[in-house]
């Protein structure tokens, strides 16, 4: 009777043991492991010879321009992905909506660069951005516009990556808010046009507060998506130029031979600023959120 | 249920808000087709609603009952004709100006507005001042019990609560036509009998127009001042309920109307077909002295507390009877008979012969000679 007594207790474990065992060994650990290379300055060639320093790492952070720069490089991208890719995919949500043939064959369009590389989309655009001889520029000539430098120049190498992930990602995001904009009951926009509702009252009142559990969704698998930006950054500038478009995550890759213990001290400062963006989103909005 | 419509409604009419200012209007659908696509649900129709009356549209799913109440609310604008409310074209007139409310099926509440909000939705779109939009939703919210839950969501509310919150929307806007899209069938059955009278006694009370859609005859039945009884997009008969029963226009009429509904069977001439309420035949274990009369055995029984529903197999019909007494069992051998004056005869057209017409007595000789087979 005991033994048996004893089993139940146990059993909700043993069943969780394979998972966590995952958990503990992908997650936890490497984490762990990570938050103590911070701590050392890490000797690549002799691991013995690896030293304990302490916060120095951090205090070496905070103290240098290099990284509030990459951080404000990031902050724009993070800004500048997460609003456009909002606004435009709602908008075109919005157009979407309406069930037809014409619009499914515009929204699987639409959806087509999220199931291609990124690596090949970075290439593709990259040449397409190329000053002298890409589309882009001849485009803007030929209607008379002022050409760009795109991905040379400083002043507008981050925005073309702003672009570049904007058109990767806006089909996913469109997908979404479609499919909850297609849950709403019409019956619930027919009950506000008989209560003399406008069509902006409509979105403002009914739509937006209807599919703002998805909107709220997107703005934070963005937020945290866009602050890990590295593979568009790698390929398309490798940081340049001049620093222009070294993000944090660039900017960890960087240190990986020279100093694994200052790049893993930034890895974990990354993962405070997430985690803390994730905090304040939920602070500021969760009460604006209408889950049902 | 805290406190129902039916408590207040008896209660002081001043208080309500609703008093005073009641506008009335009728509403007219002359010559109105809807066509979904290339499908036509409702073609020539002409249909009118009286100022202040409680209508029903019933008829079986796929009617055009519910086709031709959204015409009247605009939401599915008719393909050609014209509908008018208080005696004005409103074809063109979107929804939310023509003076309608509406109770959808499933409420159709707005989930992430309180109750306070949902209520005072319209009215703020209105541009009705703040002062008399909050008089009017405390008045109202007190009418049909909803004060005490006015900041709640309606995520929190029960179904019968949920169907106030629609009730109270519709009536703060003091609509001269209330639309009601089967509002109760999304209640149990308990609740629904209850809310059939709280709205009659609400109809009584505001003395607007009520045009009330629903399949379930017994509804119709219970509220109506006016039946529109509707089947493949014709208005089969327009009565009042007990015009409706006891004399059907036509053996579909007769046949929807009534539980169970009224027995019919083949006389075998012209194509006639004869027909009598279940309640009244008579049953009996000797051969009664009737017009119609056959022996019958007893299929099933249904005992129903107050009546007693027998189905009665003849060699040529299978019968409904419902007895008020209880006194045989199934399998059992009984005579089954009808009196002259409870019979109805249709024509081969599906039409109800009157009383007066010539071949009555023609058909009634040859509904004797069916007799004790």
């Amino acid at each position: 009777m005991d033994k048996r007594r004893l089993w139940e207790a146990v059993r909700p474990y043993v069943m969780i043991l394979p998972a966590m065992a995952g958990i503990i060994l992908f997650v936890i650990y490497p984490v762990l492991y990570l938050v103590k290379l911070s701590f050392y300055k890490y000797n690549l060639l002799n691991a013995s010879r690896s030293k304990f320093i302490g916060l120095d790492n951090f205090t070496q952070i905070f103290t240098r321009g290099d990284f509030y720069s990459a951080l404000i490089n990031t902050v724009v991208y993070t800004v500048g992905v997460v609003l456009l890719t909002l606004i435009l995919s709602l908008l075109i949500a919005v157009w979407l909506s309406r069930k037809s043939r014409f619009n499914a064959v515009v929204q699987a369009g639409i959806f087509t660069p999220h199931i291609i590389s990124i690596v090949s989309i970075a290439l593709v655009w990259m040449w397409m951005m190329e000053p002298s001889y890409g589309l882009l520029n001849f485009l803007l000539k030929s209607l008379g516009l002022p050409t760009s430098q795109w991905l040379q120049s400083s002043r507008t190498a981050m925005m073309s990556i702003i672009i570049v992930s904007v058109w990767q990602g806006i089909g996913y995001y469109t997908l979404i808010i479609v499919a909850a904009l297609q849950s709403i009951p019409p019956s619930i926009y027919e009950a506000a046009a008989l209560d003399n509702a406008g069509k902006f009252k409509m979105f403002y009142k009914i739509t937006l507060p209807l599919i703002s559990p998805q909107l709220f969704f997107i703005l934070i698998i963005m937020t945290i998506g866009s602050f890990k930006v590295f593979d568009t950054v790698k390929i398309m500038t490798g940081g340049g130029p001049n620093n222009a478009t070294t993000t944090l995550v660039y900017y960890i890759y960087e240190f990986r031979t020279t100093s694994i213990g200052y790049a893993s001290a930034t890895g974990v400062v990354l993962m405070a600023i997430i985690a803390l963006l994730t905090f304040v989103y939920f602070r500021l909005l969760a009460r604006k959120v209408h889950y049902q | 249920m805290p406190r129902g419509l039916r408590q207040e409604a008896s209660g002081n009419d001043g208080n309500t808000g609703l008093a005073g200012g009641v506008t009335l209007a009728s509403i007219e659908l002359v010559q109105v087709t809807k066509s979904f696509d290339k499908n036509v649900v409702i073609k020539d129709l002409n249909l009118k609603i009286e100022d202040g009356k409680f209508t029903v549209l019933v008829g079986p799913s796929g009617c055009g009952k519910t086709t031709l109440m959204r015409m009247i609310a605009g939401l599915d604008p008719q393909t050609s004709g014209s509908v008018l409310i208080d005696g004005k074209d409103v074809t063109r007139i979107p929804p939310g100006r023509r003076g309608v409310a509406m109770v959808f099926q499933n409420y159709a509440i707005y989930p992430t507005m309180s109750v306070r909000e949902n209520i005072e939705f319209g009215l703020k779109n209105n541009k009705v001042p703040k002062e008399e939009r909050i008089r009017l939703v405390e008045s109202i919210s007190e009418t049909v019990g909803l004060r005490p839950y006015l900041d709640r969501k309606p995520s929190t509310l029960s179904g019968g609560q949920r169907q106030r919150v629609a009730l109270a929307r519709a009536m703060v806007k003091k609509p001269a036509v209330f639309l009601m899209d089967e509002p109760l069938s999304n209640l149990d059955a308990k609740l629904r009998v209850q809310m059939r009278i709280e709205l009659i006694e609400l109809h009584k009370k505001l003395g607007t127009t009520f045009v009330y859609v629903t399949h379930d005859q017994v509804e119709a039945m219970s509220m109506a001042d006016t039946i529109v009884l509707m089947n493949q997009g014709e208005i089969q008969q327009e009565a009042p309920p007990e015009v409706i029963y006891r004399k059907p226009g036509n053996l579909f009429v007769a046949q929807f109307i009534g539980v169970p509904p009224m027995n019919v069977g083949e006389l075998g001439a012209d194509g006639v077909t004869f027909g009598f309420r279940p309640e009244h035949a008579v049953l009996s274990a000797e051969p009664g002295d009737f017009h119609y009369s056959v022996r019958g055995t007893i299929v099933t029984r249904e005992m129903l507390g107050s009546e007693t529903i027998y189905q009665v197999r003849t060699d040529r019909h299978t019968f409904m009877i419902k007895c008020t007494e209880d006194r045989f069992s199934a399998d059992q051998e009984v005579f089954m008979g009808v009196p002259a004056d409870k019979l109805f005869f249709f024509g081969a057209d599906g039409n109800r012969l009157d009383e007066r017409d010539q071949r009555i007595a023609g058909y009634m000789n040859a509904l004797r000679v069916q007799s004790h087979g």
